[in-house]
């Protein structure tokens, strides 16, 4: 258990055709993932946010630097046909675009399309498939089309279909970014349930900060390096780092802050707006 | 739009249905066989009967199936007429000209028609009306899957169809969208010659083409990432068992086959060469 999910070390990243001149995607990035945790990845478009996530599962291979998921260094170049695999099987990833990552016309045989392809027996995928469908509330809608059904039951769909292959860690690059305020709230809860009552380690890339906040930790990317690590309370104290790097602290964090600056007094750091407002009343019921 | 049919396939519950898939295709090409083994009046009023039998099986109205013959009632009505002109026989029954009309030419003429006829809906009743497209696909790959030991890609052409079935209604649904998007900025689809009309199109395929592109990419990366292989060490969650009834429908359809080659025999008025 002391051993890290997910330990990536000084890795760099740079596409081809980009200008050698210019600062890698990723540069010198080093961190460490433990099992369980719930991590969010906050940056502007094109800090390397989404290029980290397809490093963590080699749909890309890093320029410089190791990463090893689970003590094993998918970096080396032996690597086996096998062991990406199961390395893929161990990080799933669902993506931005709910429409572009299901694959067959039917929700079930779309769920059923990982477990297919690590070439497990019938009798198991269809018990995965039901009881993953369960887990993500879509279970009646098993036999429908996935384009008859809305952007957030498509991306459960997504979700479902990646712990069906029972993996150790989810990473969502961006998964709510095309939905509606309703899809995305219903995504978030799964997310959320996911990490508390699964224990699933989730890494979750976004730049809303609202999302963000609900993590155990955020990390902030800038071009291509770890600027800020900590818990959200910490990383919102930085109002001034992160505003330089195109990002905005949740209105509930500023509304503290402001209030601070007019000299009343506000004990603790908060970052949801439950906490926020509990800190206000507490304050509000001294006074 | 959104509601748009895939292929023809009419939901209901009936034999024709539930039959497998892959056993329904080869039904379906020794029904094609059967329409060419008839060669008299006898045999092809049996044959005409067995699509009737199949339209009533399948539980697909009438009205349905007769909309598509109407796609190929030119052709029908061509090979009609082609035959009843350009058929020689003995028995002249009108002659104008250059032009002389056996009775044997009235014969072909329907015979061929029948044969049409039952051609489309023998198989539409027992592939097209009856099988999801999907089913259709995973039945063609079982049924090729032979051919892989001469390195065909069976599983590759099969993958291709399914995904392109998948993305037909998200393709469809952003057409609209861009056509949409375009009318706002003024643009006309629905004035003009067709040489303007055509060009009109441009504006729509364009963005289309990138978007499809775009999404193909995507697609690609989220399907390594969920192991996706190609079609080697993969298995089905859905496994059709073949069962006794379907063994049953075969030969049926085989004895069918021997029946109208046995009528064949009774030379009722004229029997095709």
């Amino acid at each position: 258990m002391n051993e890290p999910l997910i330990k990536a070390e000084n890795i760099s990243y740079r596409y081809d055709g980009d200008d050698l001149n210019k600062s890698p995607v990723l540069n010198e990035l080093s961190i460490d993932i433990k099992e369980g945790e719930f991590i969010a990845i906050l940056g502007h478009n094109g800090s390397g946010k989404s290029t980290l996530a397809k490093l963590l599962n080699m749909i890309l291979v890093p320029v410089t630097g190791k990463i090893y998921i689970l003590g094993k260094d998918i970096t080396d170049e032996n690597i086996t046909d096998e062991d990406i695999l199961t390395l893929r099987k161990d990080v799933g990833m669902v993506f931005q675009n709910p429409d572009n990552q299901l694959v067959a016309t039917v929700v079930e045989d779309d769920v059923a399309f990982g477990p297919e392809n690590l070439g497990l027996p019938s009798e198991e995928i269809r018990e995965r498939v039901d009881k993953v469908l369960k887990g993500v509330g879509m279970y009646e809608y098993a036999k429908h089309e996935p384009h008859r059904l809305s952007g957030g039951q498509k991306q459960r769909i997504a979700i479902a279909g990646v712990l069906a292959m029972e993996p150790k860690c989810i990473i969502f690059d961006e998964s709510t970014a095309m939905l509606d305020p309703i899809g995305r709230r219903d995504v978030m809860n799964s997310i959320i349930e996911l990490n508390r009552e699964k224990g699933m380690t989730v890494i979750m890339i976004t730049h809303y900060m609202e999302e963000a906040a609900l993590a155990d930790r955020i990390i902030v990317l800038d071009d291509g390096n770890a600027i800020l690590d900590g818990t959200p309370e910490y990383v919102f104290e930085h109002e001034e780092l992160l505003r330089s790097c195109g990002l905005n602290i949740p209105q509930c964090t500023e509304l503290v802050h402001r209030l601070r600056e007019k000299g009343i007094k506000l004990d603790g750091d908060c970052a949801t707006v439950e906490a926020c407002a509990e800190m206000i009343l507490k304050s509000l019921g001294k006074e | 739009m959104k509601s748009i049919a895939f292929g023809q396939y009419y939901p209901a519950d009936s034999v024709l249905h539930r039959m497998d898939p892959r056993f329904k295709l080869i039904i379906s090409l020794l029904y094609i066989v059967c329409t060419f083994l008839c060669k008299n009046v006898l045999s092809f009023s049996v044959l005409l009967a067995s699509a009737l039998f199949l339209i009533i099986i399948g539980r697909v109205p009438l009205r349905i199936v007769l909309r598509s013959m109407r796609a190929v009632l030119v052709i029908l009505l061509f090979t009609a007429v082609l035959n009843v002109f350009w058929t020689d026989g003995d028995r002249l029954l009108l002659s104008w000209k250059f032009i002389n009309i056996y009775a044997e030419g009235i014969y072909n003429a329907v015979f061929i028609m029948i044969r049409i006829t039952v051609l489309i809906i023998g198989t539409s009743m027992l592939v097209t009306y009856t099988t999801t497209p999907i089913a259709l696909t995973d039945a063609i790959e079982d049924l090729l899957s032979p051919l892989k030991k001469i390195k065909v890609p069976v599983h590759e052409f099969a993958m291709m169809m399914t995904i392109a079935l998948r993305f037909i209604p998200t393709l469809i649904e952003e057409t609209e969208k861009i056509m949409t998007a375009q009318k706002a900025r003024g643009a006309d689809f629905s004035s003009g010659g067709l040489i303007k009309r055509a060009k009109a199109l441009i504006p729509i395929l364009v963005p289309l083409f990138v978007s499809a592109f775009n999404r193909a990419s995507d697609l690609a990366t989220a399907m390594e990432c969920r192991c996706y292989h190609g079609g080697e060490g993969r298995t089905r969650m859905n496994v059709r068992h073949v069962r006794f009834a379907d063994f049953v429908y075969l030969l049926i359809v085989i004895i069918f086959g021997a029946g109208l080659v046995y009528l064949n025999i009774f030379g009722i008025g004229y029997t095709m060469k």
